[in-house]
């Protein structure tokens, strides 16, 4: 928290643009879609677990849904409910691997991330598929509108965001998320499902991927299978853990896990506003997550000293 | 003649904890010292203080006349003191010899530092020899038994020219001819001059082959017995420091019988054996048995988190179909598991979330957890059961193990207990906090619970239950009442000669 005031300070310091409304809109509406996964992710590593493949399920949900829209002409609210209860099913099937068959998750949603990127590409032809400049009103509004000064996918995470914070935080299930993900033997000992509460994890989890990567879709407008949504799980864990997530599982909070996506948001713009080359990119939130997660760990370890 | 290793005034601080308090000890030559104390009087500290796990924070450490200092495992093996440990410490997928020079292989020189395997061979085979073990040093150790590989250990002591070893609860796992053996090997030790300090609860091992026992009583002194007045009640009395009886409480004697019934029971781990019995509301039954005996797996299979292949289980003559834990915790049936720390607890949870784990829903609306309601619940409990603990916020993980105890049994008696399974409810208890826990059971089983009780000390057993049930590899070998009661009785049936 401390974090992200400083580097806005920082930046609005440095270069008086970042301030302005249209830099900050557009910061809003992509920490919007941002945020809207990385709790989904959060939530399964609150359980112990990963999700590598976010990403590709973006692509391959933004391949089928531009194809369900301008090619088989499907109505928009239809194509975009089988299109989140399809992305669904695959947190169903990952879900199922993980607390039943109990294969490591990183290993299943690895294998995920492969397959669906090559999926997404065979459907596509590896051609590039949009939704071109007319049509879906709301879904296009959804993306790139404004509700007054917020931009709509803003709007969607605070709506997320105090939903999944109640559930969390407030709740039986969330109760137990924690729980399985501390130390999944004992809750089995007092008689929590702990299979049940971590496959629906990854269910619950991709039904918020599904919504973003519609979101996302249309934000982009055009999807090339080959990169659309490429290490998008990566900021989403990045901003899981900078927000207080233990991969252990067990840790977190959905406030956490917010300010951690609106800190990555800020990193990216900083490097665009003072200039920094963009080659550079990845090296600068590298480094910063790197330093964030170092001081976290040294205080950690003097506190429990 | 001056002892071969004097202990003279040790004290170890650790934050919160006197852990010992201006401890000595003197073990001569040859000589064969047994240090008995109930779990946290010190045994394993002062232990770990020899072993240079610890420092001691006063006190000196004398070994062969002169003063000397430990400070890390490697110098208490340089001074030739050796360490045989409840776990075994030695690599399954090496050989016997490998494992004998671990660490110190001899070489044939050169860059490539390649290891003189005859040489390890036959020197190994001189140590197993010593021991009355008759192997080839080539065998893989998995194949060994693990009395066999305790010998290895022993093996391993002796090639580091120990001349004292330590043995730390040796034959917790072993069988009775197992135990027989290694106990001939202690004294053979001891004729050659090695010396040995033999920690164990088992005080009828003791008996046999200690030349002289020292006892420790919360981090003090308690006491020596010389060879001759060593006896097994002088060495319960020195350990907790007043008489048996004291500990337990008899039932009010009213009970309803049949009230819980088990029948035709099989596990997973013993698909071929069916364990039947039954406990009444009031009563406690006692599982006593050798550690293996199957009596865990079968408080698991009953509680359902391993849910049992077969069998019938009836409560107040209604029959019950458990597969999960969540279906044993809705009938009213519980489990206070071995290991508080892995199953019992989530020690990483606060005291207010881990007792309201099983009942969460008793403290909500609409899956919503209401905050006053679960913090008033938890409160309720640890005020009942007089838990120490700063407040219901605390970390479990900073308890210690008899609070933490009873917040596993404040997450059962915030339910409607029924049945409560309890698998070895004392263990790492200190006798006070074992006391309380005795007497919350006998609480429990006065109000109609019924009661088992899983217990590997024999004067738990004997003295907690009010009958005693005894399992030897997966079955029930007999019943005993309580006037029928022996340490023998035990024994007998738990190595599996059933009662005629």
């Amino acid at each position: 928290m401390i974090l992200l005031v400083a580097l806005c300070a920082t930046t609005a310091i440095l270069n008086p643009r970042f301030l302005g409304a249209a830099n900050l809109t557009n910061m809003a509406r992509l920490i919007g879609m941002y945020g809207i996964f990385s709790i989904g992710l959060g939530l399964i590593i609150i359980t112990g677990g990963i999700d590598l493949s976010v990403g590709s399920v973006f692509a391959l949900q933004g391949i089928v849904l531009a194809i369900l829209l301008s090619e088989k002409h499907w109505h928009w609210t239809v194509a975009v409910a089988a299109s989140i209860a399809g992305v669904m099913l695959l947190g169903l099937f990952h879900g199922i691997m993980v607390a039943r068959v109990r294969m490591q998750s990183f290993i299943v949603t690895l294998c995920g991330l492969l397959f669906y990127r090559g999926l997404a590409r065979y459907i596509a032809d590896d051609e590039t598929k949009g939704f071109g400049t007319e049509g879906y009103g709301g879904l296009r509004e959804l993306a790139t509108g404004n509700l007054g000064p917020l931009p709509m996918p803003f709007v969607v995470l605070i709506g997320v965001a105090i939903i999944s914070y109640v559930v969390l935080h407030r709740s039986v299930y969330g109760r137990y998320l924690f729980a399985v993900g501390r130390n999944e033997e004992a809750a089995r000992f007092s008689g929590i499902n702990s299979r049940l509460i971590i496959g629906s994890a990854y269910v619950v989890s991709m039904l918020l991927t599904g919504v973003a990567g519609i979101l996302i879709a249309f934000y982009t407008n055009s999807i090339s299978p080959a990169n659309h949504g490429s290490f998008y799980e990566l900021y989403g864990i990045a901003a899981a853990v900078l927000g207080g997530c233990s991969l252990r599982g067990g840790e977190g909070s959905i406030l956490g896990i917010v300010i951690g996506t609106a800190l990555l948001q800020v990193l990216q713009n900083l490097v665009n506003l003072l200039g920094i080359p963009s080659s550079l990119n990845f090296s600068v939130m590298g480094a910063v997550i790197f330093f964030g997660a170092l001081v976290d760990q040294l205080l950690r370890a003097r506190r429990t000293r | 003649m001056s002892p071969l290793l004097e202990l003279k005034h040790i004290t170890k601080r650790f934050p919160g904890v006197l852990a010992l308090d201006d401890v000595s000890l003197s073990v001569g030559s040859g000589e064969v010292v047994a240090l008995i104390g109930e779990n946290g009087a010190g045994k394993s500290t002062l232990m770990k203080i020899l072993g240079g796990v610890h420092q001691a924070d006063a006190g000196e450490i004398w070994f062969d006349g002169r003063p000397v200092t430990i400070r890390h495992v490697a110098g208490a093996l340089v001074l030739g003191i050796g360490f045989i440990h409840q776990e075994l410490n030695v690599l399954d997928n090496l050989s016997v010899a490998a494992n004998v020079f671990m660490g110190r292989e001899p070489t044939w020189g050169g860059p490539l530092r390649l290891i003189d395997r005859q040489k390890i061979a036959r020197d190994s085979e001189q140590y197993l020899k010593r021991l009355g073990l008759n192997i080839s040093p080539g065998t893989p150790l998995r194949e060994l038994s693990l009395a066999q590989q305790q010998m290895v250990e022993i093996a391993k002591a002796l090639s580091q020219n120990a001349r004292l070893i330590i043995m730390d609860e040796p034959t917790s796992s072993l069988t009775l001819s197992e135990t027989e053996r290694l106990l001939a090997t202690v004294c053979d030790l001891s004729e050659n001059g090695v010396s040995v300090i033999y920690i164990s609860h088992r005080l009828g091992e003791i008996e046999f082959c200690a030349d002289r026992v020292v006892a420790l009583r919360d981090g003090r002194n308690a006491g020596e017995l010389q060879t001759g007045e060593v006896s097994h009640t002088k060495m319960v009395s020195l350990m907790i420091g007043r008489k048996l009886e004291d500990l337990y409480v008899r039932g009010n004697g009213s009970q309803r019988p049949r009230y819980f019934e088990v029948e035709g029971l099989r596990t997973r781990y013993r698909p071929q054996h069916k364990i039947s019995f039954d406990v009444a509301g009031g009563e406690i039954l006692g599982f006593a048995g050798l550690v293996g005996a199957g009596r865990s797996e079968m408080a698991q299979a009953i509680f359902g988190v391993d849910a049992p292949l077969e069998g019938k289980i009836r409560l107040d003559d209604q029959p019950l179909v458990i597969h999960s834990a969540h279906d044993a915790i809705e009938a009213g049936i519980y489990l206070a598991p071995e290991d508080r720390r892995r199953t019992g607890l989530i020690t990483e949870m606060s005291v207010r979330e881990n007792i309201t784990m099983a009942g969460l829903k008793h403290c909500s609306t609409w899956w919503l957890i209401r905050a006053d309601r679960e913090t008033e619940v938890a409160r309720q409990q640890v005020e009942t059961l007089h838990v120490k603990t700063p407040g219901v916020e605390t970390k479990t993980m900073d308890l210690s193990g008899g609070n933490q105890q009873k917040v596993v049994l404040a997450k059962w008696l915030s339910l409607e207990p029924k049945v409560i399974i309890f698998d070895e409810p004392t263990r790492g208890i200190d006798v006070g906090a074992k006391a309380e826990i005795y007497g919350l059971m006998r609480d429990l089983a006065n109000r109609g619970v019924a009661i088992v009780m899983i217990s590997s000390e024999m004067e738990e057993v004997l003295g907690v239950s009010d009958r005693i049930a005894v399992m030897h590899e997966g079955e029930i070998t007999g019943f005993l009442t309580r006037e029928e009661f022996s340490e023998q009785a035990i024994m007998n049936l738990a190595v599996g000669r059933k009662a005629a």
